[in-house]
């Protein structure tokens, strides 16, 4: 499959490379699946109010950062004494790209976490019912792009890309639900406070799913997805007016 | 069945052993398969889940430790041959193909953690390709990739429960082991446990449910004792308006336990079908008159309609009285004021099930506002309502649909729901006709 990129290479050279090669994938993948446990954690623990969940989550950070660290070492080592050409360059370098959108994924989900820990202390909220649905379109982004990345499907990779808007619609709508159930009750916007800051967390993973599927399409082909993606958050242009009641 | 593991996994030890004998090899392989067999069939019987598991996972290992010996286990791209010094039992092959036909996903990893085998349930679990590819490019859950590394590290068989989330929420149970000498081989064994964790959350869900609907009257029961106690101790006025409302509402919660009771009592027996003969004629008449003067009351009237020599159903008369009461009552509560009810009965040339028996129909139909389109499919689920507020009003349970589509089951009958909002809905029942009595021309003929 993978042809000797140096043809004075012997044979046992290329197959040192190739596993060495694999290894690296394996290790993104790997820490693909911690990434993929701990935003799925962490939408549990607010859907089901799990509190030693959320703790759970917490903890588990330090390990993804620590795959990160080792994905790179794998990387450097690989580029430093082998010097990887072609498509086999474009993966080392999407491995080190990757891994680093996987470890901000993670420290989301772990961000969540520990919102979960303060919502889980106040009296229950409707509302946790449409984060739940838009982590639920997140992982899903997250599940699909990391199974491009392991059968290295561009097409696949470009249908996530390109996917983003369902998580967008879902927080363009709780945005403003947050925002009109602060202004009817102020008592709530602390609690709101958290649900906004849980939704936009849930959105940027989402987005850093997108990012993945960028550098997914571009270590299987070469190419580039065009870089303007049809972008549905609205929400840095949203208000909702302020309608006095006498 | 503590015996048939222990059997499986001795076969297993003959498989691994003595890796030199080819002789023995092939009687660990062959008693691995007989083991498997078993255990599959004990599981079935028994449900014992983790026994099957372990059983398969004893069986591969044996398996692929003699073809790992004998160097004959291949990829999909290098085609096994089987050579002649092999004996008759073209054993890659064999082994493969009987692996490929089990229902539990499986897969056979060499010591550097590739997947060198796995079955088509493999296959559709990960939804791609899985051989000759390292094992987390097939599956990333870190509950697996943990237990492979705890089992390689330990050398003893390890455990992991996982989910998948999405896109459909499947619980899954992992077994690792691993052959004890080099090369290592490691067998991971899946079992599917989503069915289990349904139940178990349909279970939560209902227990959950009833008792919110019992808590509803017995709120308004205390309230109104509460005040009877206090302010409304010396109201003459209040006070028969109070207990009637009270009177209502215990009603409610008797009508709710009886309802419970029942949906139980059909439901542990559902898998027992039936016995005795019944005139669906007569059923439906008894029902509809204990409902008479509720029927007065609404002042709507029933009208039956049933052709002679109906032959009569197989069921259980008492139960199929309370489907029909159900049906009417539901028709009574949502009809019109002052309408009709339809109750038809009819034989229909449709087949019941595979012994292809007559069907007999009866239809309820009501002239009331109808059931909206994307309501009729949960109908029958428990606690279900279209209309919560009215049916709190007409006295529901949100049980009656439910009870009736067990018995129905129970009786290996159907039911169908019609509905054009604004002219009203039909229920109809179709239960399959009493087989042995032949109809009349027949008799006639022979």
């Amino acid at each position: 499959m993978r042809a000797p990129q140096v043809p004075e290479m012997s044979d046992h050279t290329v197959k040192a490379f190739t596993e060495k090669l694999e290894a690296l994938s394996s290790s993104v993948a790997q820490m693909g699946g911690l990434a993929e446990a701990q935003l799925a954690d962490a939408n549990e623990a607010i859907a089901r109010r799990d509190t030693g969940l959320a703790e759970r989550v917490i903890a588990g950070d330090p390990r993804i950062d620590e795959l990160q660290q080792d994905v790179e070492d794998q990387a450097l080592k690989l580029l430093a004494l082998r010097q990887p050409m072609a498509v086999d360059l474009r993966e080392t370098l999407a491995a080190i790209k990757i891994a680093s959108e996987l470890e901000r994924i993670g420290d989301l989900a772990k961000n969540i976490g520990k919102r979960a820990l303060v919502l889980n202390r106040e009296p229950p909220l409707r509302l946790t019912q449409s984060l739940a649905r838009m982590g639920k379109a997140a992982l899903s982004q997250l599940k699909l792009v990391l199974d491009a990345y392991s059968d290295r499907d561009a097409a696949a990779a470009e249908s996530v890309w390109r996917n983003d808007d369902e998580i967008d619609e879902i927080y363009n709508s709780l945005f403003r639900e947050l925002l009109t159930y602060m202004m009817e009750d102020p008592r709530t916007i602390g609690l709101c406070a958290h649900l906004l800051f849980i939704a936009k967390n849930i959105e940027r993973s989402g987005d850093h799913a997108t990012n993945i599927a960028e550098v997914v399409y571009h270590m299987t082909t070469g190419g580039h997805l065009a870089t303007e993606r049809p972008k549905a958050d609205v929400t840095s242009s949203t208000t909702v007016s302020f309608e006095r009641k006498d | 069945m503590e015996s048939s593991q222990s059997g499986a996994q001795a076969s297993a030890g003959i498989g691994l052993d003595d890796r030199s004998e080819t002789v023995l090899m092939r009687a660990g392989w062959l008693l691995g398969a007989c083991g498997l067999i078993a255990g599959a069939a004990l599981a079935a019987l028994l449900g014992l889940n983790g026994l099957w598991v372990a059983t398969a996972a004893a069986v591969i290992l044996a398996a692929g430790a003699w073809l790992g010996g004998a160097g004959k286990l291949s990829s999909p791209s290098e085609p096994a041959q089987s050579d002649a010094g092999h004996g008759p039992i073209a054993a890659p092959e064999l082994l493969r193909a009987v692996l490929e036909q089990l229902p539990d996903p499986l897969m056979l990893l060499d010591d550097a953690d590739r997947v060198m085998l796995a079955n088509s349930a493999m296959r559709a679990m990960v939804g791609t390709d899985v051989e000759d590819k390292t094992v987390s490019m097939v599956l990333r859950t870190p509950a697996v990739l943990q237990a492979i590394d705890q089992t390689a590290l330990t050398g003893d068989p390890s455990f992991a429960e996982f989910v998948f989330r999405v896109p459909v929420e499947r619980h899954y149970q992992a077994y690792v082991a691993r052959t004890p000498q080099s090369p290592h081989l490691t067998a991971v064994v899946f079992h599917d446990l989503t069915a289990v964790k349904r139940a178990e959350q349909a279970r939560a869900d209902f227990i959950a449910n009833a008792s919110h609907e019992l808590r509803t009257p017995l709120a308004a029961v205390t309230g109104f004792i509460e005040t009877l106690r206090g302010h409304a101790r010396d109201d003459e006025a209040a006070r028969p308006k109070f207990l009637e409302i009270m009177s209502l509402e215990a009603q409610r919660m008797r009508r709710l336990i009886d309802d419970l009771l029942s949906l139980t009592r059909i439901e542990q027996n559902e898998h027992v079908p039936p016995s005795g003969t019944v005139d669906l004629e007569f059923v439906i008449r008894d029902a509809a008159a204990a409902l008479a003067p509720l029927a007065q009351l609404e002042n709507v009237t029933i009208d039956i309609e049933a052709p002679p020599d109906l032959p009569a159903v197989t069921g259980a008369r008492d139960e199929l009285i309370q489907v029909f009461q159900n049906l009417i009552h539901n028709a009574l509560k949502y009809g019109k004021s002052g309408g009709h009810i339809v109750i038809a009965l009819a034989e229909t040339a449709e087949a019941s099930g595979r012994r292809g028996g007559a069907m007999i129909a009866a239809s309820v139909r009501d002239e009331g506002e109808g059931i909206p389109r994307e309501a009729i499919p949960r109908l029958t689920e428990r606690f279900y309502r279209v209309d919560v507020k009215r049916s709190r009003e007409r006295g529901g349970t949100g049980l009656g649909l439910a009870i009736v589509k067990h018995i129905i089951n129970r009786h290996k009958g159907r039911l169908t729901i019609d509905s054009v909002p604004g002219e009203g809905s039909t229920f109809t029942v179709l239960l399959p006709a009493r087989s042995p009595a032949l109809p009349p021309s027949v008799m006639e003929v022979l």
